[in-house]
């Protein structure tokens, strides 16, 4: 079990493509998660040059972005509930819930988003938007995205 | 190992974001639940204008469209009502030639485009109200030739039309408001059809988004100039300002030439252009802003001056400020006049008649029918029917009373939603219903039960 505890200090992205026991098992969700992370910071630059400019097009572009980074959020807690159930995994419940957070607060971020003008960016959606993007940056200092880990490497 | 201090940190910060988020939503759920008030508190010279609200979740209530069976809208005392002719295909707007004829546009808009996710929902939402049926783009003439008030002759008068809406007779010229451009054909007393080719007088502001695409259309009395309802482009500039060059704007053009100058402007979406009869003065009906409240704005009738501005986008109702438009115009908003008319919210007039003729009881006389197309994004519902406005000396002169109703029923399904209407040679007041497929002849009823109308 010595690899495997390694495995599970080693905050690699493909961590989890190493073969374990018996059973090959990859994880599927940390393939995902960054495009969410990559759609709401792409959508707060968007919101910044909408506040700039008052031009419409960067606001279509935020409400779009921040409906894709939804889509995408929706595929990798589809995947996240695969990779628990299937891959032995367990929550690593200060990230999962930060990006859980993130998403959540994307929602009333697009409802916001889809009024018409400029009080579908500013002040509520933009303010929004630079939250999530904060979580996600403070996410981002823990060197992985990966949602979960190991459900039987650590040892307490 | 110094993980589990790192998580509780984590968990900490996760936990105030978390809270950040719950309040968030908390706020944004307190917005949603709100219904509109009395609509008798908006109708006249001085609505009560509640301040407005932004949403996040835009209500949106749609009437499910039935059929009519063999109902008929319901009418007030001394009246009676029935069906000119059904069997249409979304018929918008009606005009009555001088020999009696009416023509019926039977015209939809045209496809929206998608620009937000947003635009999906809307258009479901109009596909289900039956807003968006699909329509002949044509105009029909019925011919009633021994005036029991039934037509026996019915033709397709025009054809190959691109969302047509005005019409306007000038000795032999017939004009037609295309969406996008205002064409005129010959036309000689007696005609059921016309296959000349059109004479195009002027371009319209058209596609390619068209947001309102009604074009109304009046002659002046002296018949040297035409007036044209152009809708905007928005509902408040989220299209870009750009999107608006001389819309919301009623035209004049000039009969001979096809120039034109914006004769009035701020007008969101002006329909129902007419001339009042005793004063000469051009009056319009107009639409007016969503998604700031059950309650605002008020849609209206109001005489429209020269040179006038009526706030739209920049403000309503006189100075009322829009948050939603950027950059702002003071220098507008300052000058910004307020209607003279209002006739609550979200009703969505589309069709007027100022009534001259006299087959309807004497009240009626002078006055303005305004027909409410209906609302679908208020709670309760708003609209669904026909009023009248009093009119003395050329002004509204007290309280709008329904006229025509049961278009929407107590279940809140539609059979019908009044669109144009028009004044037949014998004085009748005749609906279009664009989901009933139907036009509607209101007359008086036979003396015995002839009355004061009723509200």
């Amino acid at each position: 079990m010595n690899h495997v505890a390694a495995a599970e200090t080693n905050f690699r992205p493909d961590a989890g493509l190493k073969r374990v026991g018996f059973a090959r098992t990859r994880i599927i969700h940390p393939m995902l998660v960054p495009f969410p992370v990559a759609y709401f910071t792409a959508a707060l630059l968007t919101d910044l040059a909408y506040w700039r400019t008052d031009e419409v097009m960067w606001e279509r572009f935020s409400v779009w972005l921040i409906t894709g980074g939804l889509v995408m959020a929706a595929l990798v807690a589809v995947a996240a509930v695969i990779d628990l159930a299937y891959a032995r995994q367990r929550p690593v419940w200060p990230r999962a819930l930060g990006y859980l957070l993130a998403v959540l607060l994307s929602l009333p971020n697009v409802f916001v988003h889809s009024r018409d003008a400029y009080t579908a960016v500013v002040p509520a959606g933009l303010t929004l938007s630079v939250i999530v993007v904060a979580i996600l940056l403070f996410l981002a200092t823990s060197a992985t995205w990966t949602l979960t880990s190991r459900r039987y490497g650590a040892h307490k | 190992m110094n993980r589990p201090s790192k998580s509780t940190r984590e968990a900490k910060r996760s936990g105030i974001a978390a809270a950040l988020a719950l309040s968030v939503a908390g706020l944004a759920l307190a917005g949603c639940d709100d219904s509109g008030g009395d609509p008798r508190k908006q109708i006249g010279a001085n609505p009560v204008l509640p301040g407005l609200q932004q949403y996040l979740v835009p209500p949106i209530q749609i009437a499910k469209p039935i059929s009519w069976g063999n109902d008929t809208p319901k009418v007030s005392a001394g009246l009676r009502i029935h069906a000119l002719a059904t069997g249409f295909q979304h018929p918008r707007s009606l005009y009555v030639l001088p020999n009696g004829d009416v023509l019926v546009v039977e015209s939809n808009g045209p496809k929206a485009p998608i620009f937000r996710p947003k635009d999906f929902i809307t258009a479901w939402a109009e596909w289900s109200a039956g807003a968006r049926a699909a329509a002949p783009n044509r105009i029909t003439l019925l011919r009633d030739t021994n005036g029991d008030g039934i037509p026996d002759v019915r033709t397709v008068f025009l054809d190959h039309l691109n969302s047509p809406f005005g019409v306007a007779l000038v000795g032999h010229d017939l004009y037609v408001a295309n969406t996008d451009a205002i064409v005129r054909y010959p036309y000689q007393d007696g005609d059921t059809s016309i296959t000349a080719p059109g004479t195009k007088l002027t371009d319209l502001p058209g596609g390619p988004i068209d947001h309102h695409w009604t074009k109304s259309l009046v002659a002046s009395p002296d018949s040297s100039r035409l007036y044209v309802g152009v809708g905007s482009n928005s509902n408040i500039t989220e299209n870009g300002i750009e999107a608006e060059r001389e819309r919301a704007a009623i035209w004049e053009v000039d009969i001979k030439t096809g120039a034109h100058r914006i004769y009035a402007s701020g007008v969101r979406n002006p329909t129902g252009l007419q001339f009042e009869p005793e004063t000469g003065k051009l009056w319009a009906i107009a639409n007016e802003r969503d998604e700031i409240g059950p309650d605002l704005v008020p849609d209206y009738l109001t005489s429209v001056q020269d040179g006038g501005f009526y706030g739209w986008p920049y403000s309503y109702y006189g100075q009322h400020l829009d948050p939603r438009v950027r950059p702002q115009r003071p220098d507008l908003v300052a000058k910004a006049i307020v209607p003279d008319y209002a006739l609550s919210s979200h009703v969505a007039p589309l069709g007027l008649a100022m009534y001259t003729g006299n087959n309807l009881p004497a009240s009626y006389q002078g006055g303005a029918f305004v027909s409410e197309h209906g609302s679908w994004d208020r709670t309760p519902f708003n609209g669904y029917k026909v009023v009248f406005v009093p009119f003395t000396n050329g002004k509204p002169s007290g309280m709008a009373h329904d006229v025509v109703t049961g278009f929407l029923d107590s279940d809140n399904h539609t059979h019908g939603r009044p669109v144009g209407l028009a004044v037949d040679r014998s004085g009748a007041l005749l609906i279009a219903d664009d989901v009933g497929d139907t036009v509607w002849r209101v007359s008086s009823a036979p003396a015995t039960s002839a009355s004061k109308p009723a509200s």
